[in-house]
């Protein structure tokens, strides 16, 4: 089967200098949820970037679909930012018409029954929500696209647990076997009992890649705790 | 998240531990239906794949058993569920031992304790 997304020695180097991404292969296939982990200034956010269109490599490339990032590749790609990406003065209903217009494959109903478990007005402002309700609508509205890949940066980043317990359930009830999911954290704990495969990014390169059962048979350890070994400061 | 895991153990072994448990108890009653894969796996709070593994491994130990479009269900089979019943209490004994043993005990004082422990605080 054809990779999902595929990186051949993608390297991204901001301003001639920092190389943020360094010569990087990855094959992610369809039917996983998988956790780019790594610390602040990995390169996390920026593959991501990479993927959706935002960045453009400075040498290698990154196929979504077996496509450059472009106008077709988006129409199949859904994105979470790692902050608030829209504009605060609109409304749920003002957002639910947004997506609609931009996006073919969003479903709105399966939007509006998501958002029925919230303690939310349709005609509330974004800037009126608390910073967990944000989170969860823009989580909402993104997995409310039938795309073929789903980017979540740092969905859970600033919650409280209750917050947490839902995207992460949110997450796992959207589940598809025809589409990857790619969540980027450096909270490993909450996520790991979510993801099937781990991509852990150091300085801008890959570290290591593995099915995060077969990790944890091979090293008789947790995700998380070979993270830190890893990682360690 | 609703169920706990330990470190080091892959997740779908300690899935499968925990519906014997429930087997063997009698939380799930035999002939009983269980929840899709997708609500298991919310429940859990863990990745739909797992537990699909976790499910598969209970058929082939015979736990249970899928009827075609109606979902899965709890074996009956009275020889399947007292081996299952054998097999937790194997492990349980096993465990109760090693423990004992790091203490210190030998096994006929670790057996002397058990038959006070019965007279004293057993029906």
């Amino acid at each position: 089967m054809a990779a999902v997304l595929e990186c051949r020695g993608l390297t991204k180097t901001y301003r001639g200098k920092i190389a943020a991404l360094d010569h990087v292969d990855l094959k992610l296939d369809a039917g996983k949820i998988v956790g780019l982990l790594g610390p602040n200034g990995s390169g996390k956010t920026t593959l991501i970037k990479t993927a959706v269109g935002l960045l453009k490599p400075s040498e290698g490339e990154i196929l979504v679909g077996g496509l450059k990032p472009g106008k077709v590749t988006k129409a199949h790609v859904a994105y979470l930012p790692d902050r608030d990406f829209l504009p605060s003065y609109m409304t749920t209903d003002q957002l639910l018409d947004l997506y609609q217009d931009f996006y073919k494959d969003f479903n709105r109903s399966k939007a509006l029954e998501m958002l029925q478990g919230l303690d939310l007005k349709l005609n509330q402002k974004m800037k009126e929500m608390s910073k967990g309700t944000r989170e969860k609508l823009q989580l909402i509205l993104t997995m409310s696209r039938e795309a073929a890949v789903y980017f979540l940066d740092e969905p859970i980043a600033g919650v409280d647990p209750a917050v947490r317990d839902y995207i992460l359930r949110t997450i796992i009830s959207n589940y598809n076997e025809q589409a990857l999911v790619v969540i980027s954290t450096h909270l490993i704990a909450d996520v790991e009992p979510i993801l099937d495969e781990v991509v852990f990014l150091k300085n801008g390169k890959i570290a290591l890649q593995q099915d995060a059962e077969d990790l944890r048979a091979e090293t008789g350890k947790s995700v998380d705790h070979v993270f830190r070994e890893v990682f360690k400061c | 998240m609703a169920w706990e895991f330990k470190d080091g153990t892959p997740m779908y072994r300690q899935i499968v531990q925990i519906f014997e448990r429930k087997i063997a108890s009698g939380e799930y009653q035999p002939e009983e239906k269980i929840p899709s894969v997708r609500d298991l796996a919310m429940e859990a709070g863990v990745n739909p794949n797992t537990m699909q593994r976790a499910l598969s491994e209970l058929e082939s130990e015979g736990l249970v058993h899928t009827e075609r479009t109606n979902g899965r269900f709890v074996t009956s089979e009275p020889g399947v569920l007292d081996e299952l019943r054998r097999r937790l209490s194997y492990t349980c004994i096993q465990r109760f031992f090693r423990e004992l043993t790091e203490i210190g005990f030998t096994r006929p004082q670790i057996i002397e304790a058990v038959r006070n422990w019965n007279e004293r605080e057993g029906e």
